[in-house]
């Protein structure tokens, strides 16, 4: 392995920054106010409503469609902070396409959703621009809850422990806070830093401390924070990659995906980054989209996607599939890497072709490649000792209790977790207020699940039922 | 192409389409070019006696309702009559009719309640040329308040009066213009005809306030922080308009005095929709206020399509056609037993049906596990309120039960001779009458 290696044919500034200011900024701009109640028109306020099923946090969408049509972005905000501490990230990242806006029956009537997560972002980002963090702390309990990672599962679980009157303290293994919404996403979904102003803004709540480059394992331990804190909560994420083996392996000029994204996310100067001339992304998940298209933005003459199955089957959207394509990234499908080719570096790869069987048909294929990067997925890294795993991963409940007493975990380092911010927003808010429940046993008026009012549907009968039994089938 | 041309009590113009009586017919530049445009009439802004114009206020003058995408639903007006001297506007008109002798020129008129001032101004407004007069009696802001407009028009009495001087003094057909702010707009029409009206238009604006600024808790539109109410029209008005013209279209004792019906008229059909209900000119203002004189192009394509399509050859034979199904609601045929039906192909599942009927009407409609929605005829009253707030035209409709067919609702047959409340045994006046 040479992760991170260059190739002499790499090259820096083959774009104007003209050029890159415009391809590097915002995907989605922010509506202004006349587009957004515009937008928001177009919700029917459905009852028991699909895309609030859809949504990993159960936002209640129809509700917050409906303030910002009223005028009132700032209680839409609201609404959505109450399920999901992250709005304004995931309005940026959630593949809604394949969430709220797929199940919006709009997309099933005429092919064209409301657009929930612009108009998300408006209503989150109104309230964020305006400097407004609307929770306060309940009164101290005087318990203190450790936090592993502050990304997507560790903040949500943090804020909500905070909210609850307990203490924080967050240890985070990296020089910044926010996991991959820092490191691990394409620049153009969220420019601006932006990732960096929603942590700060979340810590407002107060009782929050985090320390950086602080990581599980080598600079702290389970055990150290099991006898400190009231708590802990595993949030750490995959630190590790699956390694490709086999021939050519060691050449120059190959990577790892999220290091290239990683690497791009922290440069101050996209101008100086070197890209190779013939970019080859193996991989179908989000991140090597987020690694191609971004490669291609930097100005690499070809950028393929190597994806070993159909395309149908890739795990990034078909959005964001066309996504890529329009950005002039090829995707070849059905495409499994064999040798790697180069005197030194990497300069052309091997490429069988596979059936349904994923049996080689014949068809073999020479790529130019002069950059290689992986995105052949994510494994879990250095998992502390004592706690049982699935899969390889940290086994939760639904609660996110672990093994260990005293121990919860959520996000992508548990198997419930699905490589999505907004997934591990659930699941580190659930685990906040199971903390909750379990540290404050004596009161436990003050354990509810959600801080919303209960959704609307909840309370009617069930699907099906009327008041009327037996006057229909 | 169908001829549209019209013939109102003997005003001729070649389309049903006049433009009301407001600022697009202020001034000899509006008209002319509105009727370059198309349209075949106007109705001049409203005239008032010789001397000092009246003055406007300098802040604004209208007030808006919005629907989505900011479409202009409802405007209201603090504006007065016209402001500009009495002599420039005569000689304007006349200008303007010399040049298009086939548009309807109407003008419309308010001066104070006496005789002498009515004789004064109708010789003057005569010498133009004009082809009627119009008598407002329906601005409800400003004027009203020095005993003109809505003042009078509120008044049967005054109506009457104002009506016979106008008819003893000027050869020229008088149109009334009637308020809408009256409990029963058959009195104010019956006066109209008492007093040997010609015809009657109608409606005016509404009084009205169209918002409230929160801020400096002051009604819209706001003057210097006070406000005051104005005249409502635009679409919004549209079914309070239609009701009035139809009332007085099916009332004996107005003896079809002929109707020129305004409110909310802003697309063919709107103008189809007043016809059929007994106008047989139209005014229009707001849709031209929103969009400019351009639409005209489209009312009357759209009317003459329609018309060519129903096989109607005249305005005049639309006129008047919907009004024998005008009826009361004691005349409504109870044995007509209707149950909504769900398509399930168009339904995309959004619950506005059932939650409609479930919170706030019958709890008739049944919801699956996955989504599909269908109606329990056995609670289902035909309300229509599925209909209304369902997204997908067509999606929801109403289905007769046939004669002889038992209603799961009641448990009766529903019969094939039609009986309304007028018979119905709950009627107690039936019961008396049974004594």
């Amino acid at each position: 392995m040479a992760d991170g290696s260059q190739a002499g044919s790499w090259k820096s500034g083959r774009r104007t920054p003209e050029e890159l200011e415009r391809d590097f900024g915002d995907l989605h701009p922010l509506y202004d106010a006349h587009e957004a109640r515009v937008a928001a028109d177009r919700c029917y306020f459905c009852y028991d409503a699909p895309c609030i099923t859809a949504c990993p946090t159960a936002i209640d969408i129809p509700l917050f469609i409906r303030q910002i049509q009223a005028g009132q972005p700032g209680s839409a905000a609201k609404t959505i902070w109450d399920q999901n501490v992250l709005g304004g990230m995931c309005a940026r990242v959630c593949p809604t396409e394949t969430l709220c806006e797929e199940a919006c029956v709009r997309e099933a009537a005429e092919g064209r959703p409301v657009e929930i997560g612009r108009l998300q972002r408006y209503a989150t980002d109104t309230l964020m621009t305006q400097g407004v963090h609307p929770y306060e702390r309940a009164a101290s309990t005087g318990r203190r809850v450790a936090v592993v990672g502050a990304g997507p599962a560790g903040l949500s679980c943090a804020h909500r422990v905070a909210m609850r009157g307990h203490d924080v303290v967050i240890f985070e293994a990296r020089p910044k806070p926010g996991g991959l919404n820092e490191y691990g996403i394409a620049a153009y979904k969220t420019p601006d830093g932006f990732a960096q102003a929603e942590v700060d803004w979340l810590l407002r709540i107060g009782g929050i401390e985090i320390r950086e480059e602080h990581r599980l394992g080598s600079d702290i331990s389970l055990d150290t924070l099991r006898g400190e804190f009231d708590a802990v909560f595993l949030g750490m994420g995959l630190g590790g990659t699956r390694a490709w083996k086999g021939p050519g392996d060691d050449k120059a000029g190959q990577g790892e995906a999220v290091h290239f994204i990683a690497d791009l996310r922290q440069s101050s100067d996209l101008g100086a980054l070197p890209v190779g001339g013939d970019v080859v992304v193996v991989g179908g998940g989000m991140t090597a989209v987020d690694a191609a298209v971004q490669s291609k933005l930097l100005g690499a003459g070809t950028v393929t996607i190597l994806y070993r199955r159909a395309q149908d089957r890739m795990p990034a959207s078909r959005w964001e599939q066309d996504l890529a394509t329009s950005k002039g990234v090829r995707i070849l499908d059905r495409a499994v890497l064999r040798e790697i080719v180069g005197n030194g570096a990497v300069a052309e790869l091997i490429v069988d072709r596979v059936g349904d069987d994923m049996q080689p048909t014949g068809e073999v294929l020479r790529l130019a490649c002069d950059q290689l990067l992986r995105a052949i997925g994510q494994v879990a890294d250095g998992l502390p000792d004592g706690l049982e795993t699935d899969g390889g991963k940290i086994a939760a409940d639904a609660r996110g209790r672990t093994s260990l007493p005293g121990v919860w975990a959520g996000g992508d380092c548990t198997p419930a977790g699905d490589d999505l911010t907004v997934t591990a927003v659930a699941q580190g808010r659930d685990a906040a207020e199971d903390i909750h429940a379990v540290l404050m046993a004596a009161a436990p008026a003050r354990t509810g699940a959600l801080v919303a009012e209960p959704l609307r549907g909840i309370d009617a009968p069930p699907h099906g039922e009327t008041p009327h039994p037996g006057t229909h089938g | 192409m169908a001829d549209l041309t019209t013939d109102f009590i003997g005003i001729r113009s070649p389309n049903p389409f006049w433009l009301a009586s407001a600022p697009p017919t202020d001034k000899e530049y509006n008209v002319r070019r509105a009727f370059a445009a198309g349209w075949g009439g106007v109705v001049w802004k409203t005239l008032g006696e010789e001397g000092p114009p009246v003055v406007n206020v300098n802040g604004p003058r209208y007030g808006a309702v919005y629907g989505a995408d900011r479409r202009l639903l409802g405007l209201n007006n603090i504006e007065l009559i016209t402001d500009r001297p009495l002599e420039v506007n005569l000689r304007e008109i006349k200008a303007v009719k010399r040049d298009f002798p086939d548009r309807a020129m109407i003008v419309s008129i308010m001066v104070p309640c006496e005789e002498a001032a009515w004789k004064a101004i109708l010789p003057r407004v005569e010498a133009t040329g004009a082809d009627g007069i119009e008598l407002n009696f329906g601005c409800p802001h400003g004027m009203s308040e020095r005993g003109m407009g809505s003042a009078v028009g509120q008044v049967p009495e005054y109506v009457e009066m104002v009506a016979r001087w106008c008819k003893k003094h000027t050869r020229m057909p008088v149109i009334v213009k009637l308020t809408p702010n009256i409990t029963d707009v058959r009195h104010s029409a019956r006066a109209a005809v008492k007093g040997g009206a010609d015809a009657v238009s109608l409606i005016n604006t509404i009084n009205s306030i169209t918002s409230v600024d929160l801020d400096d808790m002051a009604p819209e539109p706001t003057i210097d922080g006070k406000g005051t109410h104005g005249g409502y029209c635009g679409p919004a008005v549209k079914p309070i308009a239609l009701h009035m013209v139809a009332d007085i279209a099916r009332d004996p004792e107005c003896g079809n005095i002929p109707i020129s019906g305004i409110g909310g008229v802003t697309t063919w059909r709107d103008a189809a929709e007043f016809l059929a209900l007994g106008a047989g000119t139209v005014q229009v203002c707001t849709a031209a206020m929103t969009y400019g004189f351009g639409i005209i192009k489209e009312m009357t394509q759209g009317l003459s399509d329609w018309m060519d399509a129903k096989g109607y050859v005249s305005p005049m034979e639309v006129s008047g056609r919907a009004v024998p199904n005008v009826t009361d609601w004691q005349r409504l045929n109870l044995e007509y037993v209707t149950k909504a039906r769900i398509d399930p192909d168009l339904c995309i599942k959004c619950g506005r049906c059932y939650a409609a009927c479930e919170d706030t009407s019958h709890q008739a409609i049944a919801v699956s596990p996955d989504r599909t929605f269908s109606v329990i005829d056995a609670e289902c009253v035909a309300c229509n309120l599925c209909v209304d707030v369902c997204p997908v035209e067509g999606c929801i409709t109403m289905e007769r039960l046939a004669p002889g067919t038992i209603d799961p609702r009641t448990g009766r047959e529903v019969r094939a001779e039609p009986a309304d409340w007028t018979t119905h045994p709950n009627n107690p006046s039936v019961k008396v009458a049974a004594e």
